[in-house]
């Protein structure tokens, strides 16, 4: 079922205590900054977070932590240079990390939105991460046995979404969104641009949208200057 | 390279971006590469346009171009470093599964990476100390390390209190088992492979001073 909602607290209101949350974003790019903040205004507390990285500076995913709203992090990067939001939560042991290859990351993503039930990769293998996780030689090759990881919840940022929800993104920004949304049982997209059902290009459709549920208009000053034509629905 | 006396092709060290040329030099003409953060990243200052290599960023792009100044600065297109950087016509975009598949499927002809150590037998050592209050961060360096069909390292030879980083086991967390299979250093480019360690090259010192600092047995290229 899709959701043209008006407002990012609407549209993350069903967020429950204990959700696993997806939230989309490499460095800035494709972070969807208005809901994460909606996220944080809602309440939602104990909650299981996925992203490339563990917050960066006072904004985001950081002051979510910060709060003590997220009970642990499944990422690949949470040691930055800004990230000391979450660097004092985790020396203090209040919260949990789950530390993965940034590619296993996003093949577990993956393998939850297809259906798949693990997967074998060498990456990873022999090193301290694969430690207690079955392995297999297979074609002469060490691998490791990863399983999927599905959320109850993913918060992306696309360009452009037309009537039936589908999709494109914006350079780099892509990264995690076309994933994420097909991973999680509830998705969630903040758009530069709502247009008309039918202006997408069916060819270069990249999320379609079936896998999304509930699309926001927030007028972000990134997205804002490359907007380059169609009118908002 | 160098001449059938000597494999010594420079009177001295080489600094960081004599060694990003050598690299750049080395890489074969048409190649898919993905340049590690840090050092490695020099190395596309010194790709000529005839080399014709497509660079890959792995949180989502091919046809990387150079930074971005000024104007050209675009908040949805960086690197893995999270730096503002270009497309080059002929660039494409894809999600991050996708851009991993790429590296883990064996599709990109070179990786350079940074190191703490390097194995005799190719095992790499570069995305934790080990010490214990550190925060692990892992990012795409098991990936990189895994995937690509050669994976070169540049690193110095030696550490700050001047031992040697190409080691016969690594000390530190491994990153990837047997998968480095050129390093680069300020001193001397190592062949690393199941043979054991062959020096295809010096720089301001012979063969044996090189022998002298590295504790595992070397073999002239």
């Amino acid at each position: 079922m899709l959701n043209f909602i008006d407002t990012v607290a609407e549209a993350v209101a069903g967020i429950k205590d204990g959700s696993t949350v997806m939230i989309g974003g490499f460095g800035n790019a494709g972070q969807p900054f208005e809901l994460i903040d909606a996220l944080m205004d809602c309440g939602a507390k104990d909650l299981t977070v996925v992203n490339n990285n563990a917050g960066q500076g006072d904004q985001g995913l950081a002051l979510l932590i910060k709060e003590g709203r997220v009970r642990k992090m499944i990422c690949s990067f949470p040691r930055q240079s800004d990230s000391w939001h979450f660097d004092a939560k985790f020396h203090a042991g209040e919260i949990e990390l789950e530390l993965v290859p940034q590619g296993n990351l996003a093949e577990r993503i993956r393998a939850a939105g297809a259906g798949i039930g693990g997967f074998f990769t060498p990456t990873g293998y022999g090193t301290t991460l694969a430690e207690g996780k079955e392995t297999r030689i297979i074609d002469g090759r060490g691998q490791v046995f990863e399983t999927p990881i599905h959320a109850d919840v993913a918060l992306i940022k696309a360009l452009k979404a037309d009537g039936k929800g589908n999709l494109v993104y914006r350079k780099t920004a892509r990264n995690f969104g076309p994933i994420m949304a097909a991973a999680a049982k509830h998705t969630i997209v903040q758009v530069s641009e709502i247009v008309p059902t039918g202006s997408l290009d069916p060819e270069n459709v990249v999320t379609p949208g079936i896998y999304v549920n509930s699309v926001v208009r927030v007028d972000s000053a990134a997205s804002e200057t490359l907007s380059s034509n169609g009118k908002v629905a | 390279m160098g001449t059938q006396t000597s494999i010594q092709t420079s009177e001295k060290p080489l600094g960081r971006d004599e060694l990003a040329q050598l690299v750049a030099r080395d890489i074969a003409p048409g190649s898919f590469v993905n340049l590690g953060i840090g050092q490695p990243t020099l190395v596309s200052n010194y790709l000529t346009e005839e080399q014709n290599i497509t660079l890959h960023t792995e949180n989502g792009m091919l046809g990387m171009g150079p930074a971005a100044v000024g104007d050209e600065v675009d908040g949805d297109l960086i690197n893995a470093g999270k730096i503002p950087v270009t497309e080059l016509p002929g660039a494409s975009y894809f999600h991050h599964a996708d851009s991993f598949a790429i590296m883990r499927g064996g599709h990109l002809d070179i990786c350079v990476l940074g190191a703490f150590q390097v194995s005799a037998t190719g095992d790499l050592a570069n995305w934790h100390t080990g010490a214990p209050d550190a925060i692990p961060a892992v990012g795409g360096a098991m990936d990189l390390a895994t995937g690509a069909k050669d994976v070169f390292v540049m690193m110095t030879l030696l550490t700050r209190e001047g031992v040697s980083k190409l080691v016969e086991q690594c000390t530190y967390p491994l990153t990837g088992v047997g998968c480095v299979t050129r390093v680069y250093t300020d001193k001397a480019v190592f062949l690393t492979g199941p043979e054991g360690v062959t020096v295809r090259e010096t720089f301001g010192c012979t063969f044996e001073e090189i022998q002298e600092l590295v504790p595992l047995p070397l073999k002239k290229a």
